[in-house]
């Protein structure tokens, strides 16, 4: 023979069949852990929702000693935690977000960034206590005026209504939302950034200005991944335990008014996990969490389709 | 003043009316002088991209600005619109007068100068919104509202732009679904919806294969009867065919710094700066020998 045709054979693939095998395990670790977990919770939330029915979802009351377990009023609590924290966080990451991207020189735009990622490292327990000791004293006397403005407005004289503490809805909003604008504010810059400068001088080129090109060419851009980055820290602040357990004001409360304690689903598991003897009631906490579970996953997956949507918009496929 | 660059250029050169050249103008200019730009000279930071243009653009003329990378022609094509503003470190000097006004006076806004100045650039840069929203982008900035003159501007300028039987169908649909020739021409009917004077062009052809390309050649020369244009090319033989003056830019290189500067070596009508280049350099690039 003349041609050596010995190294058309196949070769020893250990070495691939090797790093399949770890990248396969490695993902198969994360399936296993999250079926696990999500058996694990609702096979121990039976219990509780086969004492309690639907009513677990519709009872406000939770009083453990009459036997009676209600989630709604943390539901209801950790819903309008989350829904200030978003209220308050978006406008704020988002101007953070322009001015680094947009408006803000060089030399100013690196510490702003460095300081926006820092906050987001501060751990929450931190935030907390914090909240405690500075911010709820300070925002009573606040909360009092805002209070006394709004008295006798509809509907804004409900949801600002009286306030006796600084331990409220509000303050665990507001704890809440300083914990999630660093999270809106580095995504959506990250995402600013991929604006192209092309689309930039485009705008400008038709006679616009700097804003009319940031809501035409930025803000349009960038649109899909702002969302995911407000649904993104809607999930975290749903799910945050520890700083808003502190500053919530731990009663049980369903009440328009903001300025009046109440409480979580994530800061009353925490709470009363220690002090749980009775078989339902553990079950009851641990439907809380599988409650506070499908609402992460809810949001996630809203917040996967309206990205998606948006980023097929964009391309032009539909 | 005008004589500067030439006589910088061609001090053997005594021939030549350098005045009427730098103008461009050799025989029955009956276009009128829309721009005169008087020694402009753009540094980005110590660096000077380009030095001592001067020279005249007349209206319902293509003029084409040609020379090899870095000479500094899309630096000056971006001066007539102040779109050099963007980039922060960049400073102009001299100036550029748009009918007797210098476009960089202290009292002219640069947001105005380019509702009268439009331009195009070398990507087709569609935004992700519909076709429709597109064109409408400009007019809707200037402020216009009224849905039956918007849908009227939409449809005119798509005409203008050559685009408008291929997707009247689809306005609604996203401009990035179009292919990369039509997006150019979306890009030009975006331009002219806001009815400009002037269309700056930065290399409108180089991303576009030679079908498109055409089609937006005989596009240009369809609008030049009313808009005056501005293109910067590479292709020589485009500046040929299209053009009807061609300003040649070249590099300098300091002996100092080491550094490239760009400079305006010859400027006339397209078919003398072909067929009878008066300058060396120029002779060079426009038979292929350099650049």
């Amino acid at each position: 023979m003349a041609l050596a045709l010995d190294d058309l054979k196949s070769k020893n693939q250990t070495a691939d069949r090797a790093f399949r095998g770890a990248t396969l395990a490695g993902g198969a670790t994360i399936v296993i852990i999250l079926g696990l977990i999500a058996w694990t919770i609702a096979d121990k939330s039976r219990l509780a929702f086969k004492t309690e029915g639907l009513s677990f979802f519709t009872e406000p009351r939770w009083a453990p000693a009459a036997n009676v377990y209600g989630a709604l009023s943390f539901i209801y609590g950790t819903a309008v935690t989350a829904t200030i924290a978003v209220l308050l966080a978006v406008p704020v990451s988002l101007g953070i977000a322009l001015f680094t991207t947009q408006v803000a020189p060089s030399w100013l735009k690196r510490p702003i960034v460095a300081m926006t990622d820092l906050v987001a490292v501060v751990p929450s327990v931190v935030f907390g206590l914090w909240g405690i000791i500075f911010l709820a004293p300070k925002l009573t006397p606040v909360f009092k005026r805002v209070s006394g403005w709004f008295h006798g407005v509809p509907v804004l004289g409900r949801i600002f209504g009286p306030a006796s503490s600084g331990r409220t809805f509000m303050t665990a909003g507001l704890i809440l939302a300083i914990m999630i604008t660093p999270i809106i504010a580095s995504i959506s810059r990250e995402v600013m950034e991929t604006c192209p400068l092309t689309d930039r001088d485009g705008a400008l080129a038709l006679g616009a200005t700097r804003w009319e090109m940031i809501k035409g060419a930025v803000l349009t851009h960038s649109a899909g991944g702002i969302v995911g980055s407000v649904m993104l820290g809607l999930g975290r602040a749903m799910g945050e335990t520890i700083a808003a357990a502190l500053v919530i004001g731990s009663s049980a409360a369903i009440t328009a008014n903001v300025f009046s304690p109440g409480d979580s689903l994530p800061s009353v598991i925490a709470f009363e996990w220690g002090e749980a003897t009775s078989d339902v009631k553990r079950s009851a906490l641990i439907a809380m969490g599988l409650t506070l579970f499908v609402m992460t996953l809810i949001v996630n997956f809203v917040a996967t389709a309206v990205v998606n949507r948006s980023m097929k918009r964009m391309r032009g496929e539909s | 003043m005008t004589e500067k660059v030439h006589t910088m250029h061609e001090p053997a050169d005594e021939s030549v009316d350098s005045a009427a050249r730098s103008t461009g103008g050799v025989a029955a200019p009956a276009n009128k002088l829309i721009f005169s730009v008087n020694d402009l000279s753009v540094d980005y930071g110590a660096f000077t991209a380009v030095r001592d243009v001067t020279l005249g653009i007349y209206a319902n003329d293509i003029t084409a600005f040609i020379g090899p990378s870095g000479c500094g022609k899309s630096t000056v094509l971006r001066c007539f619109n102040r779109m050099n503003d963007t980039i922060k470190s960049a400073k102009v000097h001299g100036s550029i007068l748009y009918h007797d006004i210098d476009l960089y006076g202290p009292t002219i806004s640069a947001t105005q100068v380019r509702r009268h100045i439009g331009m195009v650039f070398q990507k087709p840069n569609p935004f992700p919104k519909s076709i429709y929203d597109n064109v409408a982008y400009g007019p809707r900035l200037a402020g216009l509202k009224n849905k039956s003159e918007l849908d009227e501007l939409v449809e005119t300028s798509l005409r203008g732009a050559a685009l408008w039987d291929e997707v009247k169908d689809r306005l609604k649909s996203s401009a990035l679904g179009l292919s990369g020739g039509q997006q150019q021409r979306l890009c030009i009917g975006r331009a002219l919806a806001v009815k400009p004077d002037v269309i700056l062009m930065d290399e409108p052809c180089s991303a576009l294969d030679p079908i498109a390309t055409a089609r937006i050649e005989d596009l240009m020369q369809e609008i030049k009867q009313q808009y005056t244009i501005i293109i910067v090319t590479h292709n020589m033989q485009q500046a040929a065919r299209v053009s009807d003056r061609t300003a040649f830019f070249t590099t300098e290189v300091n002996s100092e710094s080491d550094r490239r500067t760009g400079v305006l070596v010859e400027y006339g009508r397209t078919d003398s700066i072909f067929s009878q280049p008066v300058d060396d350099r120029t002779e060079q690039y426009v038979t292929g020998r350099f650049g």
